[in-house]
C-alpha cells in the first residue's frame, strides 16, 4: 500500500475556495442492464446504496454510486477494497452480461470547499451552476475547460470533481486559477 | 478652449484629483472622469491623426462610437493599442499616447498626404499598386506594410489575468438605460430569472443627461427607484461595465465585463468574458447620433451635439467657449440649453429644416435668446487643428457664404440611429423608417432560436422609440413579453410607468450640407473620420460601378475603421443611394457582425494561457523523466521522452547509446501511453472480428495477437496487440494517439450499427502504468524481483501472465516492438513509480539504460515493423504493406473488407512497402520521393516511390529506411534515385524491410 | 452555438459538449454489395439546405450517440432521438411537417 501514490500527492490551494487533490479512491466502472433486478441488488450490496436514477449520484463518504449513462455506473468504494468488491460483483452477476473494471488509478479527484465553489465550476464548465439548476445528489459529466470531467456536490458548499489522471496537473491548475482571490463573481451569492 | 467648468459634472468627484500622462505630459483629472473628459478638461482636443491623410483628429463622441480618440494605452506588460479614450475610465497613473503620427502629434510629416488627397481617392491602392507586377513584392508591399495599422503591437507578455464565466438566465436585458431598466423590471415582476447588463459604470443611460419626467418625478429619481427595486429582487442579476458583445444561435450571448480596467492594481481578472445562455434577450441598446456631412466636419472641435452636452452634464467639462449647434432635428437644442445653463456662449443654432411653426424646444431656445437660423447650413468650417468658426449658407443652395460665425466648437446632429447591431447579429431584419430617417428592427423578422421561436426582442430607443412615454411603454411590454415567452405568468395590474414625451418637430434627413455642395466641398465632407472616407469617395465608388453596399464599403473602406461604421454607416449609404438614384432601403446596410465594439483577445483566450494553455497528458513517470534529462516530444496531448540526454551529450548520441544499451543488455521504456481498451461480452469475439482485419475470435485465452484495424474505407487506422484475458474478455492495445479515437470508433459501431450485440467496452488506458523491460538481460533482471516462473516455457512469446514483482501485483506480456527479449509489465498507475524504481534498482547490475520514443522508432524500423502514421497516412491499406498475413480470408466481413475490393485498391500498380538501403550508407531525407523517367501532365517529374521511415541505425551503423515503391517487392536489389532539396541525389537499393534478426531469434528466447 | 438535448442522459448542453457525426440512418453496404451501392454508401452523403437528420455523440458527457432532426438554415432543432432506430419517430416527423410542409430527406418525408 505504501507504494501507491495518488495523483498530485495531496496538493492543496487556498483561494476564495479551497482546492484539494484527493487521495486514492476506489472506483469501478460498471456497465450492464441497470434495470435488471440482479444488477440493482449486486450494486446495492457492493456500494451500500440504491441504484441511482438518471444523472443521480448517491454518495456517502468514500462509498456510493453515480449514474454515468443509461448502461454505465461509477461505483465508489475504499481504494483497498476494489479487488474484493470486483470479486463480489463477478460472483453476484455470474452468467449475466456486464462489465466491471477497476479504474481507481486512471482518475484524479479534486475537492472544492467554500461558498464560491459553484462559481469556480461555472468559470470552466458550460453548466448552469445556480442552486435551482444543480445541487447535491446529482452528477454532471461535461468538460472542464478543455478536458472531460464529472462533478457532484457532497453538500451545498463543496464540489467533487473527477477527471483523467494524465491531466491531473492541468485540472488542478485550472481550478486553482479559477479560485484565485479577487476573482469572485458574486453570481450565486 | 476646452476646460473644466466651475460647477456640474454628476459623475465626477471634484475633491479627488487623479493624475495621468498623455504623450509624456502629466495632466490632472477628477475621479469619475473618462480619459476623454479628462483630456478635454486639460484643453487637449487634438488626440490623434487619421489613417490615410494624417489629418488632425479631435474627440467627436462620448461613447463606444468614438472614431478618433484611440490611444496606445499603458506600458510594457500592460501596453495595449487602440483603446478608446471615451470608454476608458480614468485612474491614478494612467499612461497613454496618441497614435499614427511622426514625429509628434502636433507636427506630423505624414500630413503631406492631405495635400495629395486629390491623388488618393477611393480605390487608390487598388489602382496604384497593380502595375508593374514585379513591383509588388519589393516596392509596394513593404510600403503598404509600413503605413498599415494604427496603434503599435504589444511587445511584452500581458501581465493581467482573464477568465470566462458561464451564466444562464430566462431573460437577458442588454443596456441599462431607462428602457433596459424598465424591461428588466417588468420581466422580473413575473418571477423569471433576469440579468441586466450595462456597458458603462452607471445606470440610466441618456436620460440622466437629457432629463425628463416619469410618474411625475424627474427621471433620475425614477432611475434610482427602479434600480433599488431591482437590487432587492433575488431573481435579478445586475452587472455594470459589461457590454453585450455578440448574439449568436440558440440564445448564446457574449458579455464582455471589464472588471478591473478602471483599477488595474486590484486583485482579480482584468476582463471576464461571460458566455450567457438566455432563453430571451432584449436589446435595449439605445441609439447613436449621426454626424452631418459638411465641408470641414473633421476639424477638431466638430463634435456630436449629444457628446458636447454629455461632457458638460456628466463631467463638468466644456468642449469650448462658443458652440454653434447645427442640426436637422429638435434633440440638438438640448445641447444649447445645457451650455446656456453653464453660462457658455451659443452664437447660433443652425437648423437645416424649414418648418411651418416652432416646436416646444425651438420656442424655448428663442425664449432664451438663442439665435435660431432655420433653413440654413454650414458651407465650411474654419480652422486647422482647432475650429475657429463656421461659414453660414443656405441649405438649399450650393454653399454661397452668407456670414462667418466665430466659434470653437460645432455641435452637430444629423438625427439618431437605433443601435441595431445586437438585434442583427443573429439574423434580425431591419425596416427603413422614412418618417424618422432611420433603420429600426423589423419585429416580425426576429432572430429564431432552437425551438423555431423568436429569441431576441428590442426595446426603447434601440427600437426607434425616443420619447420617455413611448419608450417606457415599449420597454415594459418587451420585458413582459420576453418573460412570458419563457413560461412565466404576467402579473395583473402591473402597468408601465408614465413618462412624458416632449412633442418634437419631425426630423428632416440631411445627407449633404448644403444640398448642392460642389466637388470641392464634397471632398472635404468626411463620412469616416478614421479611414478618411469622404462623400466624394462614395460617389466615386458608385460612379465606378460599385453598386452593392458591401462592395462600396470595401472599395472605399467606409465603415472598416475601428468604430466599424457606427457613425458613418447611415450617412454613407444614403450618399450611395443618392448616387445610385435609388431609395435607401434598396441599398440596404452592410452586415452587422459581432463583436459590437472590439473585445480583448485575452478575454477570448480566458484562462487558457501559460501552463494551462492546453492540457498536457503526463504519465506517472513524468517527474522521473524530467529529473533525468528527458528531451520531450509531443505524441498527441502526451509528452513522451524522445531520449534522455546525459550531460554533454547530443540528442543523436543519446539515441545511439540508448539503442546500444537495449540491444546489448537491458533497458526500460515508459510505455504507459499505449491505449488499452477492455472489450467484454458473449459477442466480443464476433465484434473484434469486425474491428480487426485478423481473426480475433480464435485467439486462445492467455494469448496475444497483433492486429490491424481499418476504417470502412479500407485504409489502416490503428494497430496493436490484442490479448484474450478470458473467454468473454479481450484487452485491445492501441497506438498512443489512437486510444480515445479507437474507443470511440468501437462505441460508434456498437451503438449505431450492431446495437443488439452483447458487448461492453471500457477505456482503461490510464488505469495502468506500463513498463517495457527489454534486452537480453530482461528475464534475468525480472527474476530478481519475483518468485513466479517467467521462463520461456511458463511465459512464452506472445503470452501473458499475472505475476508479483517485489510485492506489487502485475501483469506481464511477452510482446516485443524492439526485436529483443521483452516483457511489458502493467501495474495500476498508482504503483507505476514504485515499480519503475524497483526495476531500476535490479537493473543497475545490468547497466540498465532508459530509452525514449526515438530509440523505440529506430529499433522497430531495424526490425521492419510498421508504425501507424509513418508507413500509413490515411491512404494506405494493409496490402500495400505486404500484410496479407494479417488479413483473414475466412471472414465474410470486417470493416474495410469491401473497400479493399474496389478496383483502385486491388490495382497491382499500387506502391508497396520495401526496405531501402542507401548505397553510400547515408540517411535518406524524410518523405523523399524516388523519381522515374519522364514528366506527368503538369510537367512535373514522374515518381515511383517515397520514403515512409528513415533513420540512422546504430545496430547496422548505416542509414536504413522503409518506403512505398512501385512494384517494390518484385524489384529487390534494384537501385533507385531520391533527389534531395539541395539538388544532389541519394541512391538507395531496394531490400527486404527487415534489417535485423529476420527470424526473430532474439525476441523468442 | 447550438444547444442539443441528449436523449440518453437528458442533458441540454451546448455544442462544445457534443461531436457531430455526419448523416444519420446510413444503411451499411459490405461485402457482396455492388460497386455503385458501396460507392454511394461511402461517399454520397446528404448535405441539404434545410431539414437534416444527423448523428451526434455526447462526447464530453455520457458518451452516447444519438440522432437529431435539425434545420441547417434556421438552426431549429425539431428533436433528438435514439440512435437505435431506422427512421425518425412520428412525432418528430409531424413536427417537421408542420414547420416545413412537403419536406423530404432520403426516403423520409
Amino acid at each position: 500500500m505504501s507504494d501507491a501514490v495518488s495523483p498530485l500527492n495531496g496538493a492543496k490551494y487556498e483561494g476564495f475556495v479551497t482546492v484539494k487533490a484527493m487521495g486514492l479512491q476506489g472506483m469501478i466502472t460498471f456497465r450492464g442492464d441497470l434495470s435488471a433486478a440482479k444488477v440493482k441488488k449486486a450494486v446495492k450490496t457492493v456500494a451500500g446504496t440504491d441504484m441511482p436514477g438518471q444523472r443521480e449520484c448517491h454518495m456517502s463518504g468514500d462509498t456510493g454510486v453515480a449514474w454515468m449513462s443509461p448502461d454505465e455506473l461509477l461505483i465508489f468504494v475504499p481504494y483497498a477494497d476494489v479487488d474484493a468488491k470486483l470479486d463480489e460483483l463477478h460472483k453476484a452477476l455470474e452468467g449475466q452480461h456486464f462489465l466491471a473494471v477497476n479504474v481507481s488509478d486512471a482518475r484524479a479527484m479534486f475537492h472544492l470547499e467554500g461558498n464560491g465553489a459553484r462559481e469556480v465550476i461555472a468559470k470552466l464548465s458550460p453548466v448552469d451552476m445556480s442552486p435551482n439548476a444543480f445541487g447535491p445528489g446529482e452528477i454532471r459529466r461535461t468538460r472542464l475547460a478543455q478536458i472531460p470531467a464529472a462533478f457532484w456536490m457532497p453538500d451545498t458548499t463543496s464540489v467533487q470533481i473527477v477527471c483523467f489522471r494524465s491531466v491531473a496537473e492541468y485540472g488542478f491548475n485550472l481550478l486553482k486559477t479559477a479560485a484565485e482571490p479577487g476573482s469572485e463573481v458574486g453570481m450565486f451569492a | 478652449m476646452s476646460t473644466r467648468l466651475a460647477t456640474g459634472g454628476r459623475l465626477i468627484d471634484r475633491a479627488k484629483t487623479v493624475e495621468f500622462t498623455f504623450n509624456g505630459k502629466r495632466l490632472k483629472g477628477r475621479a469619475g472622469d473618462t480619459l476623454a473628459s479628462a483630456l478635454l478638461a486639460n484643453d487637449q482636443m487634438l488626440v490623434g491623426r487619421s489613417f490615410k491623410y494624417h489629418r488632425p483628429r479631435g474627440i467627436v463622441a462620448s461613447g463606444g462610437e468614438e472614431p478618433n480618440a484611440l490611444m496606445n494605452m499603458g506600458e510594457d506588460a500592460r501596453f495595449e493599442p487602440n483603446q478608446r479614450a471615451t470608454t476608458t475610465e480614468l485612474f491614478e497613473g494612467l499612461t497613454c499616447k496618441s497614435q499614427n503620427h511622426f514625429p509628434s502629434l502636433e507636427f506630423d510629416v505624414g500630413a503631406i498626404n492631405t495635400r495629395l488627397s486629390r491623388f488618393l481617392p477611393a480605390g487608390f491602392y487598388y489602382k496604384m499598386f497593380i502595375h508593374p507586377r514585379s513591383f509588388w513584392k519589393h516596392v509596394y508591399e513593404p510600403f503598404i506594410r509600413k503605413s498599415a495599422g494604427l496603434g503599435k503591437a504589444p511587445r511584452d507578455r500581458d501581465q493581467d489575468t482573464y477568465e470566462h464565466f458561464y451564466a444562464f438566465t430566462d431573460v437577458l436585458v442588454i443596456g441599462g438605460g431607462v428602457a433596459g431598466l424598465q424591461a428588466a423590471r417588468a420581466a422580473a415582476e413575473t418571477g423569471a430569472k433576469v440579468m441586466l447588463i450595462e456597458q458603462t459604470a452607471d445606470w440610466g443611460g441618456r436620460a440622466m443627461v437629457d432629463g425628463g419626467t416619469v410618474d411625475g418625478e424627474p427621471v433620475d429619481k425614477f432611475v434610482q427607484k427602479i434600480l433599488s427595486e431591482l437590487q432587492e429582487m433575488s431573481n435579478v442579476t445586475l452587472r455594470t461595465r459589461m457590454m453585450g458583445a455578440g448574439v449568436y444561435d440558440h440564445g448564446y450571448v457574449l458579455g464582455y465585463e471589464r472588471v478591473n480596467d478602471h483599477q488595474p492594481d486590484a486583485l482579480g481578472p482584468r476582463h471576464r468574458l461571460w458566455r450567457i445562455r438566455a432563453a430571451q434577450t432584449i436589446t435595449a441598446t439605445g441609439a447613436i447620433e449621426r454626424p452631418i456631412s459638411f465641408a470641414g466636419n473633421d476639424i477638431p472641435g466638430v463634435m456630436l451635439a449629444s457628446a458636447v452636452r454629455d461632457y458638460v452634464v456628466n463631467f463638468g467639462v466644456s468642449a469650448g467657449d462658443r458652440t454653434v449647434v447645427v442640426t436637422n432635428n429638435d434633440d440638438a437644442y438640448r445641447t444649447a440649453f445645457a451650455l446656456k445653463e453653464q453660462g457658455l456662449d451659443v452664437p447660433a443654432i443652425i437648423d437645416a429644416r424649414v418648418l411651418p411653426q416652432d416646436s416646444v424646444l425651438m420656442a424655448q431656445a428663442k425664449a432664451q435668446g438663442i439665435r435660431v437660423i432655420m433653413g440654413h447650413g454650414i458651407a465650411g468650417v474654419k480652422g486647422g487643428k482647432r475650429v475657429t468658426g463656421v461659414q453660414l449658407c443656405s441649405q438649399a443652395g450650393e454653399g454661397a457664404v452668407l456670414e462667418d460665425i466665430a466659434c470653437d466648437v460645432v455641435a452637430m446632429s444629423g438625427g439618431w440611429s437605433p443601435v441595431v447591431h445586437l438585434w442583427s447579429h443573429c439574423g434580425g431584419k431591419l425596416n427603413w423608417d422614412e418618417a424618422n430617417a432611420m433603420f429600426r428592427p423589423d419585429v416580425y423578422k426576429a432572430p429564431m432560436g432552437d425551438a423555431g421561436e423568436a429569441f431576441v426582442s428590442t426595446a426603447g430607443a434601440a427600437n426607434g422609440h425616443f420619447g420617455l412615454g413611448d419608450l417606457l411603454e415599449d420597454a415594459h411590454a418587451a420585458g413582459l413579453a420576453a418573460a412570458t415567452a419563457t413560461g412565466a405568468k404576467a402579473p395583473k395590474g402591473f402597468d408601465a410607468p408614465k413618462g412624458i414625451t416632449v412633442e418634437e418637430a419631425p426630423i428632416q434627413p440631411i445627407w449633404l450640407m448644403p444640398q448642392g455642395a460642389g466637388p470641392k466641398k464634397r471632398m472635404k465632407a468626411w463620412l469616416d473620420y478614421q479611414n478618411d472616407v469622404k462623400v466624394s469617395d462614395v460617389q466615386l465608388a458608385a460612379q465606378e460601378g460599385y453598386e452593392s453596399v458591401e462592395h462600396a464599403k470595401r472599395y472605399t473602406t467606409l465603415g472598416m475603421a475601428t468604430d466599424q461604421g457606427k457613425l458613418s454607416n447611415i450617412n454613407g449609404l444614403a450618399i450611395l443611394s443618392d448616387a445610385l438614384n435609388q431609395p435607401i432601403p434598396q441599398t440596404g446596410t452592410t452586415t452587422f457582425r459581432p463583436p459590437y465594439t472590439p473585445i480583448s483577445m485575452s478575454s477570448i483566450a480566458g484562462e487558457a494561457r501559460g501552463e494551462i494553455f492546453q492540457p498536457l497528458r503526463k504519465t506517472v513517470l513524468h517527474d522521473w523523466h524530467e529529473e533525468n534529462g528527458a528531451f520531450f516530444e509531443p505524441v498527441g496531448a502526451w509528452r513522451r521522452p524522445y531520449c534522455y540526454q546525459q550531460s554533454g551529450e547530443s540528442v543523436k548520441d543519446a539515441v545511439i547509446r540508448e539503442i546500444d544499451g537495449t540491444r546489448n543488455s537491458l533497458a526500460l521504456l515508459d510505455a504507459s501511453t499505449l491505449g488499452k481498451i477492455i472489450v467484454k461480452g458473449p459477442d466480443a469475439g464476433k465484434f473484434l472480428d469486425m474491428m480487426y482485419t485478423n481473426m480475433m475470435s480464435t485467439l486462445k485465452p492467455g494469448k496475444c495477437r497483433y492486429g490491424l484495424m481499418c476504417g470502412e474505407n479500407g485504409f489502416l487506422i490503428d494497430d496493436g496487440v490484442v490479448v484474450r484475458l478470458d473467454e468473454e474478455t479481450f484487452l485491445c492495445h492501441t497506438t498512443t494517439g489512437g486510444a480515445e479515437s479507437i474507443h470511440g470508433h468501437m462505441e460508434d459501431w456498437l451503438q449505431c450499427e450492431w446495437w443488439d450485440w452483447k458487448v461492453y467496452t471500457a477505456n482503461v488506458t490510464e488505469q495502468y502504468a506500463q513498463i517495457a523491460v527489454v534486452g537480453p538481460n530482461a528475464r534475468n533482471a525480472l527474476a530478481r524481483l519475483t518468485k513466479d516462473d517467467i521462463s520461456n516455457d511458463a511465459l512464452p512469446f506472445m503470452g501473458f501472465k499475472d505475476i508479483e514483482l517485489d510485492g506489487i501485483p502485475c501483469r506481464a506480456y511477452r510482446i516485443s516492438f524492439s526485436g529483443e527479449l521483452s516483457y511489458e509489465i502493467a501495474v495500476p498507475a498508482s504503483y507505476g513509480r514504485a515499480l519503475w524504481d524497483k526495476l531500476r534498482a535490479v537493473g543497475a547490475e545490468y547497466d540498465v539504460t532508459y530509452y525514449g520514443t526515438e530509440g523505440l522508432h529506430v529499433m522497430r524500423a531495424e526490425k521492419g515493423f510498421i508504425m501507424i502514421g509513418d508507413e500509413t497516412d490515411g491512404t494506405v491499406i494493409p496490402q500495400d504493406l505486404n500484410m496479407q498475413w494479417a488479413i483473414s480470408k475466412k471472414k465474410e466481413d470486417f470493416l474495410g473488407k469491401r473497400a479493399q475490393e474496389r478496383s483502385h485498391m486491388a490495382d497491382p500498380n499500387r506502391w508497396k512497402l520495401v526496405g531501402l538501403e542507401t548505397v553510400d550508407g547515408s540517411v535518406l531525407p524524410e518523405g523523399a520521393y524516388a523519381v522515374a523517367d519522364g514528366e506527368n501532365a503538369n510537367g512535373q517529374r514522374n515518381t515511383q516511390g517515397r520514403v515512409t521511415s528513415t533513420y540512422y541505425s546504430p545496430t547496422l551503423k548505416r542509414g536504413i529506411a522503409m518506403g512505398l515503391v512501385h512494384n517494390g517487392p518484385d524489384r529487390m536489389g534494384e537501385v533507385i534515385d531520391f533527389p534531395k532539396v539541395d539538388g544532389t541525389v541519394v541512391q538507395a537499393k531496394i531490400v527486404d524491410q527487415v534489417f535485423y534478426d529476420k527470424d526473430g531469434e532474439k525476441q523468442n528466447v | 452555438m447550438l444547444i442539443l438535448t441528449c436523449p440518453c442522459c437528458g442533458v441540454a448542453g451546448e455544442e462544445t459538449e457534443f461531436a457531430a457525426g455526419g448523416e444519420a440512418h446510413l444503411k451499411r453496404f459490405g461485402p457482396g454489395s455492388d460497386d455503385d451501392q458501396f460507392h454511394d454508401y461511402l461517399f454520397m452523403k446528404e448535405n441539404p439546405k434545410g431539414v437534416h437528420l444527423e448523428r451526434w455523440r455526447h462526447a464530453n458527457g455520457c458518451g452516447k450517440w444519438f440522432l437529431a432532426a435539425r434545420n441547417t438554415v434556421t438552426m431549429e432543432v425539431y428533436g433528438t432521438y435514439a440512435a437505435q432506430t431506422y427512421e425518425p419517430p412520428k412525432e418528430i416527423k409531424d413536427k417537421i411537417s408542420a414547420k416545413v410542409p412537403g419536406w423530404s430527406w432520403r426516403e423520409f418525408s
